[in-house]
């Protein structure tokens, strides 16, 4: 093998070294309540001047000259066009006469908050992109990729009519819940890929700090302003999309779009953001 | 990233050299399709535990469809160096994946 | 089909703000799709604003300028209430225009 792998098996080593250092956590008890306050006050510590709402602007809650840049932009969002026709989407009834209306409450507006949820009957997290397909596959009509445009589209209409309202994640007390939770928690902080990076690696160890020419956004409220217009992509992307890219970007192969581990990632990282607004859609660099 | 105590410096380093060490060939005969085969076997084997504990390396995949392409081409020398290449990595992701399983832990904000 | 152009002037004092976010793919004819193909160029090839008839932006572009391209500009005159007209032709010869009230 070559040195490269080498190297990285060793700072694998390195890492599972200085764990071991560590004095072993009593995790008997999943308390999500008790991590999303850890998870909130760490940020707040760490960024004193943000605004507890100012951290769904990403990276541009980081650095002052990316906050001029974010207003600017917010005079004319990119993702209007994306917007626009996520509104149309979403108004026209499928071919058998019934329509997404149908399938949420409140007809679908002022509901993205709440998602993702914990469906105690399939006992399963369901997602709000999933729920979105399912809806589609009752009504007869072919699902939509997970990474395209029409699911962007579509959440980020659904995001647009929640903006404001706070996250409003819940879980209930089923231990099953409380597993999702947990997982979704230990995907986080897992390091996966050649790279050998996890999500906390750039987004609670580095926010405002530069990979290659981007500033990291804080972990904290980070899925609130999805789906987001990247100029990168010079398109809409949805979480599925974000997630399965962040992978790749890690040298991790993917997880198929809405894999359990995927699903129970967003609960996680929905719920320690509770109480931050929706400011979805967004535009990022 | 943070230092360590000179105590895992130690078992790291000899750990990097038996890798290393591990990945010398024999620099005599050519190798056969049959040593590529056996080869390339491993390294598939090897990935399909990383794909069990969820976490396979993109550079694997790479890694495997380079060793394929040289033996297509019937250069069986680079065929079985890119699967010991691509078994290497594989393993290393299932270290990686397994190691973790515990390791996350030292990440996490309390 | 909707406009591709998006637009909203502002007037203070003698000064007239322009802003406009353009839909258009602005392929630049270097990038390949899935399969491996050159995607064909087609892009703006020339964006001009004009108030009260008179052209007061007139920008000639080319590949360069990525997707969904968003202008901004200022220019001196233009009062609430004129008449800001929006046209662009692209390398297809397609082109879209629209018109504006300064606010």
């Amino acid at each position: 093998m070559n040195v490269r792998s080498a190297i990285h098996l060793v700072s694998l080593g390195l890492a599972l070294a200085f764990a071991a250092a560590q004095p072993a956590a009593a995790a008997d008890t999943i308390d999500p309540a008790v991590d999303a306050k850890a998870f909130q006050k760490y940020f707040t510590d760490k960024f004193p001047k943000v605004k507890l709402e100012d951290f769904v602007n990403g990276p541009y809650s980081m650095n002052e000259d990316m906050h001029r840049q974010w207003e600017e932009k917010e005079e004319f969002p990119p993702y209007e066009f994306s917007l626009d026709m996520g509104k149309e989407m979403f108004a026209k009834p499928f071919k058998n006469g019934k329509s997404y209306a149908d399938c949420f409450a409140n007809g679908g507006i002022g509901v993205r908050q709440n998602y993702p949820y914990f469906d105690e009957k399939e006992g399963k997290v369901i997602t709000l992109e999933l729920a979105l397909n399912r809806c589609r596959e009752a009504n007869g009509e072919p699902p939509f990729s997970y990474v395209k445009d029409e699911m962007a589209a579509l959440t980020a209409y659904m995001a647009f009519t929640s903006r404001g309202k706070p996250f409003d994640i819940k879980i209930p007390n089923d231990p099953r819940a409380l597993e999702a939770f947990e997982t979704g928690k230990q995907y986080f902080y897992t390091r996966r890929g050649q790279l050998n990076f996890s999500c906390a690696s750039c987004h609670v160890q580095n926010p405002g700090e530069r990979i290659r020419a981007e500033i990291l956004a804080p972990a904290l409220g980070i899925l609130n302003a999805m789906p987001i217009y990247r100029s990168e992509w010079g398109g809409m992307g949805t979480i599925s999309r974000r997630f399965t890219t962040c992978n790749v970007q890690t040298r991790s192969v993917p997880l198929d779009p809405q894999s359990d581990e995927y699903r129970d990632l967003e609960y996680y990282l929905s719920y320690v953001s509770n109480g931050l607004p929706i400011s979805g859609p967004g535009a990022r660099p | 990233m943070s230092m360590i105590h000179s105590k895992a410096s130690i078992s790291m380093l000899a750990l990097m050299a038996a890798l290393l060490g591990a990945g010398a060939s024999p620099a005599l005969g050519a190798a056969s399709e049959d040593d590529f085969k056996a080869a390339y076997a491993a390294a598939v084997d090897a990935n399909k535990q990383a794909a069990q504990l969820r976490d396979q390396w993109t550079v694997t995949a790479t890694a495997l469809a380079g060793a394929k392409k040289a033996a297509d081409a019937g250069d069986f020398d680079k065929a079985v160096a890119e699967s010991k290449e691509a078994e290497a990595l594989a393993k290393a992701s299932v270290f990686q994946a397994t190691s973790e399983k515990d390791a996350w832990k030292a990440m996490e904000i309390h | 089909m909707a406009s591709t152009i998006r637009v909203r002037a502002t007037a203070t004092g003698d000064t007239t703000e322009v802003q406009a976010l353009i839909q258009h793919p602005m392929d630049s004819g270097f990038v390949k799709d899935a399969q491996g193909q050159l995607i064909p160029p087609h892009f703006i090839q020339q964006l001009t604003f004009e108030c009260n008839g008179k052209a007061v932006f007139v920008a000639d572009w080319g590949t360069a300028v990525s997707k969904d391209p968003y202008v901004k500009f200022s220019f001196k005159g233009g009062n609430k209430g004129d008449d800001l007209k929006i046209s662009w032709v692209d390398n297809k010869g397609a082109s879209d225009t629209t018109t504006a009230k300064i606010s």
